[in-house]
């Protein structure tokens, strides 16, 4: 059974927290992320939730008081976006490289400065090295949607990682939506209690967090590798058991259109949509284009991308943020990494648009699906970033 | 008050660690773990504690123990001890362990501030012990808020215009007071069982509580080792010092001075002030003198004591 209910994308996420029983959240006010908290003390003041809330002083010490009560045994969840997410920094590595199964929604949003309380994609990238899975949602369904089956990714035993489950601000956090929820008895199902190993307990004493010289450090980090690398199948396993229970279809990337298609666009979070709506409108007059929307960055998916390009001739890639000085944004260069040896007869495109909030509309898919269509034909591209819908 | 034969025989800061000779943080950590027993869960900010206790795959710690980064131990505290309530409310484990956090002057005076803040205000039942060797001395003795006017360190050296660190110590505990908590003190390694009492003192307490404790580094004061207790205790007896505590809207002076030495007698066993006593910069004695002299006319009229009395 499942109910209907109108929320934002941060109500959304708030609800999923709720449903998923978590016991600590830390967390500190910034726009566009501060729905989730709030509504979230609405549950804590009604008694609806057995929840310590700590309202703590700063995103550093959110993130802090999180990995304390991860390391404790305790389901935690937090939110944050761009300066909070910025201030976090130190400890996003922390909570992975200590293996704290902590869900953090980004309510992604500019970084300053100018300060820009608007979507785009440089809050998280900059981190997307933080050893986190990283999840990207487009819309408000399936934030509540991938905020319930993190959980379950985060806390299986052989992962036991930090996930960020992504939603575009504004776009997403404040949009209004009608989504589908599970019933609590569902949700509870399908998320039991956290399962526990290796936790703070007098009983069993244990040294966490011990100084690390070069004859250690080193294996830490390949079985941390090892165990982001481990998410793959893991994220397949969860989306498979949510899709019996909620009748949702997930997994590591979705696609429109593949089936023939010649030209196809590749991003993250909500322009996906516009993306597909766009691609829609341009198959009805012929045009032979896809999409395909990641909802995993981190691990970056390879194999389940390679399999997606086969038979495209072009492809743009869509990046929500600015790699300042590389070669091409973070999701492009990930592509080209990817394509490198598949021997794929492919040209790519790389766009970046929307920054600091700036509309993507489908007139501007429209245009990055044309100017992809004409590199198919050209025998050399030359490789740039092209920016979209900036004044120059 | 903690006397000798009250004490476990038990370490539960075990032997092995890597602490210089004579490191007053270990017997800081050794006295505290003397107090609080098994039940107990530390965090510890990064510093020397932590790297001369722990190096992987070893560690000095019988009881649980977590390291998470150094400006952080009160959050990262404050979140374990959330974690045991609420897991206690859905069926989890009832009986709640001490939470018990170790962080030097740097994390505590400078970088940990706000965090130690952010936990006194939150009210989390919670012992913060600052073991405070006064600069900076896992990453080579640099000058920290904690740092007393004068001192040389490696970033407030003394030169031909410089007498060693020219700003003056903050006070802890008035900080820490002021956060509405019901328990501070000061605390010395040189009075053990002033110390340890104080530890018990602060675990009974419902809410946060923290200890101040004076823990003399020979490497950064530049000393002999043998003479750690003997410089903390010179410590106080020159007023420089004070071991007070603050309960429930009470002061109290727990060591009183009957006859104080001048503080030049605490100066002139280190290496860290032993510019001053160039004559270019024999005025700033005097000026550290005047600074003891009002601190200490500061904490008896706090404690209500007359300089008679505490004299």
């Amino acid at each position: 059974m499942q109910r209907t209910i109108g929320v934002t994308g941060d109500e959304a996420v708030a609800y999923a927290a709720k449903q998923s029983s978590v016991d600590v959240i830390a967390a500190y006010p910034i726009t566009p992320q501060t729905i989730i908290v709030e509504q979230f003390a609405q549950y804590v003041a009604n008694g609806e939730v057995h929840t310590e809330f700590m309202c703590v002083e700063s995103e550093h010490s959110a993130l802090s008081a999180c990995i304390g009560a991860s390391l404790t045994g305790a389901r935690v969840f937090t939110a944050t976006a761009s300066q909070g997410l910025a201030l976090m920094h130190e400890m996003l590595y922390i909570a992975s490289s200590m293996r704290c199964p902590i869900v953090m929604a980004v309510a992604n949003r500019a970084l300053s400065a100018p300060i820009n309380i608007y979507a785009d994609h440089s809050d998280m990238m900059g981190s997307r090295d933080s050893g986190w899975i990283q999840i990207y949602a487009e819309d408000a369904q399936e934030a509540y949607d991938w905020t319930l089956q993190t959980f379950d990714i985060a806390e299986k035993h052989d992962i036991m990682l930090p996930v960020s489950v992504n939603l575009d601000g504004f776009t997403i956090s404040h949009s209004m939506e009608g989504i589908s929820v599970l019933e609590d008895e569902d949700a509870k199902k399908f998320l039991p209690p956290r399962p526990l190993h290796y936790v703070i307990d007098p009983d069993k004493p244990i040294t966490i967090g011990a100084g690390n010289n070069p004859e250690y450090y080193f294996e830490f980090k390949r079985q941390q590798e090892d165990a982001l690398r481990r998410a793959f199948k893991a994220v397949l396993e969860t989306t498979q058991r949510f899709r019996r229970i909620s009748g949702r279809k997930y997994g590591i990337l979705d696609t429109y259109g593949l089936e023939d298609a010649d030209v196809a666009m590749i991003g993250l979070g909500s322009c996906m949509g516009t993306a597909m709506e766009a691609a829609r409108a341009l198959r009805r007059k012929g045009e032979k284009v896809g999409a395909i929307k990641l909802w995993l960055y981190r691990p970056f998916p390879e194999r389940e991308i390679l399999k997606t390009l086969e038979g495209l001739k072009s492809l743009a890639v869509i990046d929500r943020s600015c790699s300042f000085g590389a070669p091409n944004g973070a999701l492009c260069s990930d592509i080209l990494s990817t394509i490198h040896d598949a021997n794929l007869k492919l040209k790519i495109s790389n766009v970046v648009c929307g920054l600091g909030g700036r509309d993507i509309t489908v007139p501007m898919m429209e245009s990055i699906y044309k100017r992809a269509l004409k590199q198919s034909n050209v025998k050399h591209v030359k490789k740039e970033v092209s920016f979209l819908g900036v004044r120059e | 008050m903690v006397v000798l034969k009250d004490l476990p025989v038990e370490e539960l800061f075990l032997p092995g660690h890597r602490h210089c000779s004579g490191c007053g943080a270990s017997m800081a950590a050794r006295m505290a773990l003397k107090t609080t027993g098994r039940e107990v869960v530390i965090t510890n900010a990064t510093g020397c504690l932590e790297v001369a206790s722990t190096i992987y795959p070893y560690t000095s710690w019988a009881v649980p123990w977590v390291h998470t980064a150094f400006e952080n131990a009160a959050a990262t505290a404050s979140g374990i001890e959330a974690a045991f309530k609420a897991m206690a409310r859905r069926g989890g484990r009832t009986s709640i362990p001490a939470m018990v956090s170790f962080a030097g002057d740097g994390g505590t005076f400078d970088i940990g501030i706000q965090s130690l803040s952010g936990a006194l205000e939150r009210g989390h039942h919670l012992l913060y012990i600052c073991y405070d060797n006064e600069a900076y001395m896992n990453t080579g003795i640099q000058r920290s808020g904690s740092t007393p006017h004068g001192a040389a360190t490696t970033t407030s050296q003394a030169g031909t215009k410089l007498p060693g660190k020219p700003e003056w110590k903050k006070d802890l505990i008035g900080i820490s007071i002021s956060h509405g908590i019901e328990y501070a003190a000061t605390a010395s390694v040189a009075y053990w069982n002033d110390y340890m009492t104080k530890v018990k003192k602060a675990l009974e307490v419902k809410g946060p509580s923290v200890i101040h404790v004076l823990a003399p580094c020979p490497r950064g004061w530049r000393h002999e080792p043998a003479d750690t207790v003997k410089i903390a205790k010179l410590a106080t007896q020159t007023l420089y010092f004070p071991i007070y505590e603050f309960e429930r809207g009470v002061y109290r002076l727990n060591i009183k001075v009957p006859n104080p030495l001048p503080v030049e007698e605490f100066l002139k066993i280190q290496g860290r002030f032993s510019h001053l006593f160039k004559p270019e910069f024999s005025s700033e004695i005097l000026r550290i003198q005047d600074w003891v002299d009002a601190n200490w006319t500061r904490i008896l009229n706090l404690c209500g004591e007359t300089k008679t009395q505490a004299t």
